[in-house]
């Protein structure tokens, strides 16, 4: 980051005007896929906070992404409260999930860490798929409409495609900016120090437990956050969005775009929906591309796209 | 009591088959270090090899069984040499998305062949039909994955511990290093363990074809079954697969028959309670 304070804002900045003004030169198709891009990449990037920062490898973060979408839906198809709250409350009721299953998580590390977080995620995976009675089971939570963001507030029509992408873009800056800032706090150094070396961490007087359980945490919160605008944009809630193919879907995002840097996750995201819009409109097997191409990224390029860049401008600045 | 045995023997069948794909899974863990995704994969290519050797190539089943594992295992032997080989000195995150690339490649592959449509293979006549014994009709064929799981087994078991080979190949899993100094060629045992961890994958698709429908689905649910069963029974251990296998079967068999609506939820429950409790597994050394 040293060498070069102006190329990486600058990008930065011009990235973030185009997304601004993505409604006046893309399509409505655009629109669409640029608000998917943005919900998983936000949710690429919370994953990203305990796989990158933390180096803990979790395989089931779509149980607090589908917990986000699960209750967002819910809340909008029985009670329907200002959408405000929807956002508040998915993300909180993830966390709090988070909470508990990381409690029994952070005990273990490697590969036993990755296969219990699986196994949790199963679990509630099999709780939203078999509670017919109040998640409708595999047909999922669905025909409710969207609130108004705030009561009152005529201007803002979260129905509007564009109304729901700004609302997005917004939420997804703004949590991507306190993620960053989490990263780069005394916070973040100290989960950087226990992936370096747990051990050593330990010997200096921190707590690596409680210290990965509120990265576990956090990172459940904004994958609860990701899961609430996700839910509404779709207009449903499903089990598909608690699998666990749902939570490999970060894990591939991320080491595309490259886990070592912050934007990675979000460029991996953007990516791999591009690919897999470009690929559809040629095959229906798109997947086998996918695999063909993320099969050559780990064989030649390990540490993901960024790291092109990276390598581009370090030349550069000898 | 009838009942209670109908579930033992469901359970059995489902413990064999799950513990002759997962000996595949945990020794190429053992052995490698590579947590492979693309396990379930080859099981299924396994199945749908039988099928196209069957219809198309109008083979025996006997001899499909035979030929179908073995095709999987010199795919595999080209891929461990092409791409698997050079990860092994990496990270094993590494290794589990090479190996989740090759999932996706292989599963699409197989719907380009295949088509997405469900087929069905009939056990040979041999086979085909249903015995009495203890008390409850079963059929033959599920009679017959128990033995041939058996088999198949202390075949795995005897290899290992009688056999050069198999000496070797222990050697390489406990110091690659050492194993290199004294002679071994540790590469080309790689590409050999890679291959016949796949062949097991492929014969435990192979064996199921008769007893499963074929569809694009089934290597997914079998992949996640068999990690459970490897964590179970402790990564890398080759009786902690039978102990997990077992145990997974146990649960199949006699929950889904008293609490089925728990039945997609048990096996994870099993996998987190061992994790906690005891995470190098039931087989695994403390």
């Amino acid at each position: 980051m040293k060498g070069r304070p102006v190329l990486v804002p600058a990008v930065l900045l011009l990235v973030l005007a185009g997304l601004v003004a993505l409604p006046w030169w893309g399509s409505y198709f655009a629109l669409f896929l640029a608000t998917e891009m943005l919900i998983l990449g936000l949710f690429a990037a919370s994953f990203n906070l305990l796989f990158g920062y933390t180096g803990l490898l979790s395989f089931g973060q779509a149980a607090y992404f589908g917990t986000g979408a699960y209750v967002a839906a819910l809340l909008l198809r029985d009670i329907g409260p200002d959408f405000v709250w929807v956002l508040v409350a998915g993300p909180v009721a993830a966390a709090l999930l988070a909470a508990v299953i990381g409690w029994f998580c952070v005990r273990l590390t490697e590969v036993y860490f990755a296969m219990l977080t699986l196994a949790f995620g199963m679990m509630v995976y099999a709780v939203y798929h078999q509670w017919r009675g109040l998640t409708g089971g595999s047909d999922g939570v669905a025909g409710f409409s969207i609130t108004p963001l705030v009561s009152g507030l005529e201007a803002v029509n979260l129905a509007n495609p564009m109304h729901y992408y700004f609302l997005t873009l917004a939420v997804v800056v703004a949590s991507g900016y306190v993620l960053y800032r989490i990263t780069t706090s005394p916070f973040g150094l100290i989960l950087k120090s226990i992936r370096e070396n747990a051990e050593r961490a330990a010997f200096a007087g921190i707590p690596v437990r409680p210290y990965r359980l509120l990265a576990f945490t956090i990172a459940g919160f904004f994958a609860g956050v990701a899961g609430a605008l996700f839910g509404p944009f779709n207009r449903i809630a499903v089990p598909e969005m608690v699998h666990w193919t749902m939570s490999a879907e970060p894990v591939l995002m991320t080491i595309l775009g490259g886990s070592h840097n912050f934007l990675g996750p979000f460029l991996g995201a953007a990516v791999f929906l591009g690919l897999r819009t470009w690929l559809t409109s040629y095959t229906d097997q798109w997947m086998f591309f996918l695999g063909l191409i993320l099969l050559f990224l780990v064989l030649f390029l390990p540490r993901g796209l960024l790291s092109l860049a990276e390598w581009r401008t370090r030349r550069r600045g000898r | 009591m009838s009942s209670f045995i109908a579930a033992l023997l469901n359970s059995l069948d489902i413990g064999m088959l799950l513990f002759v794909i997962a000996s595949g899974l945990t020794i190429i863990f053992g052995v490698l270090g590579v947590l492979n995704f693309a396990h379930g994969a080859l099981y299924m290519l396994g199945a749908y090899l039988v099928l196209t050797a069957m219809r198309h190539a109008a083979l025996p089943f006997w001899a499909a069984v035979l030929v179908a594992p073995l095709l999987v295992a010199v795919f595999a032997a080209v891929v461990e040499r092409l791409a698997v080989s050079r990860v092994y000195r990496r990270h094993i995150t590494q290794s589990l998305l090479l190996t989740f690339a090759l999932l996706l490649i292989l599963d699409d592959a197989v719907r380009m062949i295949w088509g997405s449509g469900y087929h069905v293979v009939d056990p040979p006549a041999l086979l085909r039909g249903t015995v009495q014994a203890f008390g409850v009709i079963y059929p033959r064929y599920s009679f017959f994955v128990i033995a041939a799981g058996a088999v198949i087994g202390v075949g795995i078991w005897l290899l290992f511990t009688r056999t050069r080979l198999g000496r070797r190949v222990r050697a390489a899993a406990v110091d690659r290093d050492m194993a290199l100094a004294v002679g071994i060629d540790v590469p080309r045992l790689y590409t050999l363990v890679f291959a016949f961890g796949a062949w097991l994958a492929a014969l435990g698709g192979a064996l199921a074809a008769p007893m499963r429908t074929l569809g694009p689905a089934m290597g997914e649910r079998i992949i996640i079954e068999s990690f459970v069963v490897v964590v179970i029974g402790g990564l890398g251990s080759f009786p902690g697969a039978l102990v997990g296998a077992l145990i997974l079967g146990l649960i199949h068999g006699f929950g889904a028959r008293w609490v089925p609506e728990l039945d997609i939820v048990l096996p994870y429950v099993g996998m987190a309670l061992v994790l906690l409790l005891r995470p190098q597994g039931l087989g695994g050394r403390g």
